[in-house]
């Protein structure tokens, strides 16, 4: 028995088993945080059946009617349950979504399973997605359109909703005169004013110049004028049609179209309908601006902020990490300096990512932030431009942060261009420059590319610096806009990490905004992977290219 | 693939040896290699008649301390094939890479004497290494082929000039793939990776790369090593060809190569010049014991 056991460990396959047990937890271990979240998280867009239903507290008590989707159920034990006169040791409770935080002050609540009576699915029930108060939750009774009349009769939802489409492209026009329009102005006018008061400051505001400003600020104004009317009579239509809804328990709730995001019939939808419907929820996440509080609409500010803070990090982490890298290889004497600088160079890389928030903020944003200020635009002083948190500086934070992953990859690269490679290129009367820039620098572009993945992945997941440097819960205009000079390195960004963080700890509505934390993990995740693939790909291409000559 | 070169290789010198045995001993020498049949006849070089090339007096080359090189003296002539032969480790690649200054690249490397290039000193404070690699050319031990398209490696060392004319350059690619008897077997494929061809045809794009900047010397540092016997013959025959217009320098391990190739041939042991003369005096007359033992396979 005893050798049997010695055999069998001789053999390797206990080890090969271990190996192979590590692998499957791991694999295990990473599908099943993928597919938790992406259950949890996309699962919110699907349109739940709106269940109508009488619910007594108490056996013996009058009856409240309720209307809402069914989220989660839980069975608790007796006690937790809040001892109530139904029958069992366990009590089934179930958590229902009713909306309707205006009138009742919550828009989830828990229920007894026992208590639901008289339980219907009725296919004029309505849910009303609006701009303020969360979801409505009721039917549809009448509509006043510039003071006509509708009532209830066949033609009136698809009236309404036509009515909904209309109004939302009016909508939309009014956020695209006060956004984009409006917003263009306001951002000249301010141009303009920094301009005077620069000009002011060095002393250089001769009339004549001033009276230039005046002129250009004039027609700005001018401008500005026409849309203001463009917009009342917008606001105007807008404002003139309403409508009644009547919830489950009979009292009648009178809305503005203005405040409306959609309304929809989910029991009345079949399958592909709830699918199209998915699909625009989904497009909506992706593509819209947050609403109330961020738990409702879009996280597109948050995408966007994270690839385009991403990116300016990689174009300067890349150039900055390779130089270094070259000249740590390639020209410096190798020696106690050189080995110095390297674990240098390691123990940075090991540094908690909050404590580069605290050099960004000291460093970048207080010293250099303000010594720019100073500097360049004393016209704003004392509101800082480059002297406050903001995209630049999140970015560079980041790119020390993850500057001694492209070093330690690119040093690597070096290394394992053969040296006959080098030989070759100056036996022909390349000098050691030449020789760098034509032969080994494309060589060890697999390697550039290797630690930008490494780089790039740290950085998009990375929170806490940001928090110091430039992440805000809302930010009211994107880093790159139509206002020259079109990027703008100053303003503070909307980040992914910080989004989840921000909705799920900071939010005062938890229910609602629990499936979006995850749905935010998961894009986060997604958006991760993406931008891995793409520079796996760049990579597995160049690679290909030069791997024959790496093996000689 | 490299196994198998190896294998080759090491067959041929089998191959060699057997011929030692088989060779009837009817002179006084014992010859470990027929000359007769290799050195032609005819050719009947004398040094002093050559123009010189390169002129290498005293030259001493220490690594770090240990002295790699003693007291060399030899005149290269010009338009000949020189070959270099001795055990492993006796300096002779380490020389070659003095003509073209490779040996700057190695940490801890100081020389005494000096090396002139059509009687200008190599290691004079006025002089462009890279224009001195420029006209002395080198081909090394492994084809090392820049992970390029075939005809990028033939323009490499023309870009690195600054030309651009895309015209000249595929004249010069053209001209320099047929001078290395290269064109008609990649002629179609010039814009393929130069990974892809064979050992002996990367060697040879690798000469062809080398004659492309017009070099005045040629230096081979065991160009046919790494080669099974068919490549290895015809980068033979490619030198042969190639001594017509350049000055070649070759280091090589194997004794029948270097007979054939070469008119001037020099023995080197433990970083000494033993002997150097034209190649059928060395291999049937040679003057010093130390290179008759060497060349009759007596050595070790």
């Amino acid at each position: 028995m005893k050798i049997q056991i010695k055999n069998w460990f001789d053999s390797g396959k206990p080890f090969v088993w271990l190996n192979a047990g590590a692998v499957s937890v791991s694999v295990v271990m990473v599908v099943g945080l993928i597919a938790l979240i992406a259950v949890r998280g996309l699962g919110h867009f699907w349109p739940a059946d709106v269940a109508v239903f009488d619910y007594y507290s108490a056996p013996d008590d009058s009856p409240v009617h309720l209307m809402g989707e069914f989220v989660d159920e839980e069975n608790v034990s007796r006690s937790r349950a809040g001892n109530p006169d139904y029958e069992g040791d366990t009590i089934q409770r179930n958590l229902i979504k009713t909306g309707n935080r205006d009138i009742s002050g919550l828009d989830f609540r828990w229920i007894l399973d026992a208590g639901i009576k008289n339980e219907s699915f009725p296919e004029d029930a309505m849910v009303v997605e609006r701009r303020e108060w969360g979801n409505l939750y009721g039917f549809l009774v009448s509509m006043n359109l510039d003071g006509k009349q509708f009532t209830a009769d066949d033609e009136l939802w698809p009236k309404f909703q036509q009515t909904i489409t209309n109004n939302n492209e009016i909508f939309e026009e009014i956020r695209h005169i006060e956004k984009d329009l409006i917003g263009g102005i306001n951002y000249k006018m301010e141009r303009l004013r920094l301009k005077q008061r620069g000009l002011e400051l060095k002393e250089e505001a001769t009339p004549e110049k001033i009276q230039m400003l005046d002129d250009e600020r004039k027609e700005l104004q001018q401008e500005y004028n026409s849309y203001t009317g463009e917009l009342e009579r917008l606001y105007g239509i807008l404002n003139g049609s309403s409508f009644i809804a009547k919830t489950a328990a009979g009292k009648e709730v009178k809305v503005d179209f203005a405040k409306i995001v959609r309304a929809y019939q989910p029991n009345a939808m079949n399958v592909f309908g709830k699918m199209g419907f998915y699909v625009e929820k989904f497009w909506e996440f992706l593509s819209d601006d947050p609403r109330e509080a961020n738990t409702e609409g879009g996280i597109f500010p948050a995408i966007f902020g994270t690839v385009l803070m991403v990116m300016i990090m990689a174009v300067m982490v890349t150039p900055f990490g390779v130089i270094a890298a070259v000249y740590l290889r390639e020209y410096a004497t190798q020696g106690p300096t050189t080995r110095l600088i390297r674990i240098a160079v390691n123990n940075l890389a090991g540094v908690p990512s909050v404590v580069y928030g605290v050099f960004g903020l000291g460093f970048f944003v207080y010293f250099l932030g303000g010594s720019i200020d100073q500097l360049l635009f004393p016209e704003s002083l004392p509101a800082p431009t480059f002297g406050t948190p903001g995209l630049l500086w999140a970015s560079l934070t980041l790119a020390i942060l993850t500057v001694p992953v492209v070093i330690v990859a690119t040093e690597e690269g070096l290394s394992r261009v053969p040296r006959a490679i080098r030989e070759g290129s100056l036996a022909l009367g390349a000098t050691k420059a030449e020789t760098m820039w034509r032969t080994v620098l494309p060589m060890t572009a697999s390697a550039m590319i290797t630690g930008l993945i490494l780089a790039v992945a740290r950085a998009a997941g990375e929170v806490a610096p940001l928090m110091l440097v430039g992440v805000v819960k809302l930010a009211p205009s994107l880093g790159l806009d139509g206002n020259a000079p079109f990027l703008h390195l100053d303003r503070k960004f909307m980040h992914l990490g910080f989004h989840i963080y921000d909705v799920g700890f900071q939010s005062p509505n938890v229910e609602a905004a629990r499936p979006l934390v995850y749905a935010t993990a998961f894009l986060l995740v997604v958006l991760i992977i993406i931008l891995n693939l793409t520079a796996i790909r760049i990579r597995n291409s160049l690679r290909e290219k030069y791997r024959a000559a790496e093996q000689s | 693939m490299q196994q198998n070169n190896l294998d080759t290789a090491k067959k041929i010198e089998e191959q060699a040896e057997e011929t030692v045995v088989t060779e009837p001993e009817t002179t006084t020498k014992t010859h470990a290699i027929d000359m007769s049949g290799i050195i032609k006849p005819g050719v009947e070089a004398k040094l002093a008649d050559e123009n010189v090339c390169i002129e290498v007096s005293n030259f001493n080359l220490f690594y770090s301390g240990s002295q790699a090189l003693k007291d060399i003296s030899l005149t290269v002539p010009e338009k000949r094939v020189t070959a270099f032969i001795g055990p492993s480790g006796c300096g002779k690649s380490t020389l070659l890479r003095c003509f073209n200054r490779m040996n700057d690249l190695i940490d801890g490397v100081t020389i005494d004497g000096t090396i002139k290039l059509e009687g200008q000193d190599i290691f004079d404070k006025s002089v462009n290494v890279a224009d001195l690699r420029r006209r002395v050319g080198m081909v090394f031990q492994k084809p090392n082929p820049f992970p390029k398209s075939i005809y990028e490696n033939v323009a490499y060392g023309l870009r690195i000039q600054g030309i651009k004319d895309r015209r000249t350059i595929d004249t010069v690619v053209e001209r320099s793939l047929r001078g290395a008897a290269l064109w008609d077997e990649v002629k179609d494929r010039l814009d393929d990776l130069a990974m892809g061809l064979s050992g002996g045809q990367q060697q040879r794009l690798v000469i062809a790369r080398a004659i492309a900047i017009e070099p005045e010397v040629i230096l081979l540092d065991e160009p046919a090593s790494a080669l099974d016997p068919i490549s290895t013959l015809k980068i033979e025959e490619l030198i042969y060809e190639l001594k017509d217009k350049y000055t070649i320098v070759i280091v090589t391990h194997n004794m029948q190569q270097a007979a054939r190739v070469s008119d001037y041939t020099a023995y080197m042991y433990m970083g000494e010049m033993i002997e150097f003369n034209d190649t059928s005096t060395l291999f049937t007359n040679p003057n010093e014991k130390m290179t008759e033992d060497y060349i009759t396979g007596r050595y070790g």
